[in-house]
């Protein structure tokens, strides 16, 4: 192997590293919360709802279960950009990952509403809640029970689906590693340090869901 | 004389044949690195689900780095590590590598999931009817638990046919970059976004419903 390693330029540069993967973190976890949001109302849509609205909800889910990441990910970039509308890099990947996590999501939430008894909503009405209340306090608490681990996976999915910022010129961490990497022409030792930082900060998610999982379910 | 020479031509039915090319490649790249990556997976699987303590203390962790670290990222580091080690490796074969590897890292979890899925029992039973090891891996174990994660495989493989897109990053001119490259001469990218991303939804969405249907039918 004739090839001399140089990882000082890295580490002189790791704090940059380390703000751009604070920017990951937080496209990701606000893309997340946007996402719940979004993907539970699709999916109460989907099972309730009658006419274009449910077409609408049916075609978003598809479409963003069905196509690759990046290519949403290029529609809210170039797509968006032939119509005139031109949106800021952090604006496309929170968007594009926002529109990929809602669909996503809204598929487990069907299976966990799924899963909650009707009885429970008539009963739930019966003691005189109004119907959102009854979905507020009784349904969805219990839904968001049943999809906690795949909302987890999806988390980390975020984390992961984030860098390809990278390829709509977003400076998150991977977009920040490659605009490094490509003043020193020192890929491969940025890229593995990057590598690293995404390691830790999966790890960090599943620890820390693992945590809130022990403390909320705990009965 | 108003004629312009322009550098931009629109969209002809000799690009729709260039696209429906690259669809084949996209194709060709997710077929060669599912097999390999599923063949792979399933003895990882395997190895997991027997070697509990020093396969979950190897293995596993190798393999959950696999799944940690974004594709991209994984593409990017092999791409420039390879020649480092002296392999010479054309855009495709780093993307049929790291794909291939990223597959295997996750259907080995799945595959694991699917030998535990039969029962202690029935694998006794089995032999005591005078099965030896292999032969109940391969005639009791293998076709119940691998048709109990059939729906999760079919799921991990439609996610690393999609994620085959993210080889164009490597210069590889499969669907994604194909679009890109007539993007950037016809200057349409909403009915080239389309066209690429109506391909991918063409092949991705029946299976995924024949997979759910499965499923659903499965556990009546």
């Amino acid at each position: 192997m004739n090839y001399n390693f140089h990882w000082k330029p890295v580490f002189n540069n790791l704090p940059g590293l380390l703000e751009a993967g604070m920017l990951t973190l937080q496209v990701a976890v606000l893309s997340m919360l946007l996402g719940i949001c979004i993907g539970m109302a699709l999916a109460l849509i989907r099972l309730h709802v009658r006419g274009p609205l449910r077409w609408f909800a049916t075609t978003w889910i598809e479409v963003a279960r069905n196509t690759p990441a990046l290519i949403q990910l290029f529609f809210f970039a170039f797509g968006l950009g032939a119509l005139g509308l031109y949106l800021s890099p952090y604006t496309i990947v929170l968007a594009g990952l926002t529109f990929n996590n809602a669909g996503y999501l809204a598929e487990n939430f069907r299976g966990g509403l799924q899963a909650i008894p009707e009885t429970q909503i008539r009963a739930a009405r019966s003691l005189g809640m109004t119907a959102p209340q009854a979905y507020l306090r009784i349904v969805i608490p219990q839904v968001l029970r049943i999809v906690y681990y795949p909302m987890t996976n999806q988390m980390v999915w975020a984390v992961l689906m984030s860098s390809l910022g990278m390829l709509v010129g977003f400076r998150e961490l991977s977009g920040e590693t490659q605009a490094l990497a490509s003043t020193t022409f020192r890929i491969f030792e940025y890229f593995s340090v990057t590598a690293v930082i995404y390691y830790v900060i999966v790890k960090i998610f599943l620890g820390a869901a693992h945590l809130i999982a022990r403390r909320l379910f705990r009965y | 004389m108003n004629d312009t020479l322009s550098f931009f031509s629109g969209f002809g039915p000799r690009d729709f044949l260039f696209l429906g090319e690259a669809a084949l490649r996209t194709l060709w790249i997710s077929v060669i690195a599912i097999s390999i990556g599923t063949g792979m997976g399933v003895i990882f699987g395997w190895l997991l689900f027997e070697g509990k303590l020093l396969a979950t203390l190897t293995l596993g962790p190798v393999l959950d780095v696999f799944r940690s670290v974004p594709l991209l990222i994984q593409l990017v580091l092999f791409y420039n590590f390879a020649p480092m080690v002296g392999l010479n490796l054309a855009p495709f074969g780093s993307g049929v590598v790291i794909l291939a590897i990223y597959t295997a890292a996750l259907v080995a979890s799945v595959a694991r999931g699917g030998f535990e899925a039969v029962g202690v029992p029935m694998r006794r039973a089995s032999r005591s009817l005078g099965m030896s090891y292999w032969q109940d891996l391969r005639h009791v174990v293998m076709p119940i638990g691998m048709r109990a994660v059939f729906p999760a495989w079919v799921g991990v493989a439609l996610g690393v046919m999609k994620d085959s897109a993210l080889v164009s990053v490597l210069g590889y001119v499969e669907l994604l970059k194909a679009s890109q490259i007539l993007i950037t001469r016809t200057q349409q990218p909403l009915l080239i976004l389309a066209l690429a991303g109506a391909f991918y939804f063409a092949l991705s969405y029946p299976i995924s419903r024949y997979a759910a249907r499965l499923e659903e039918r499965w556990e009546q």
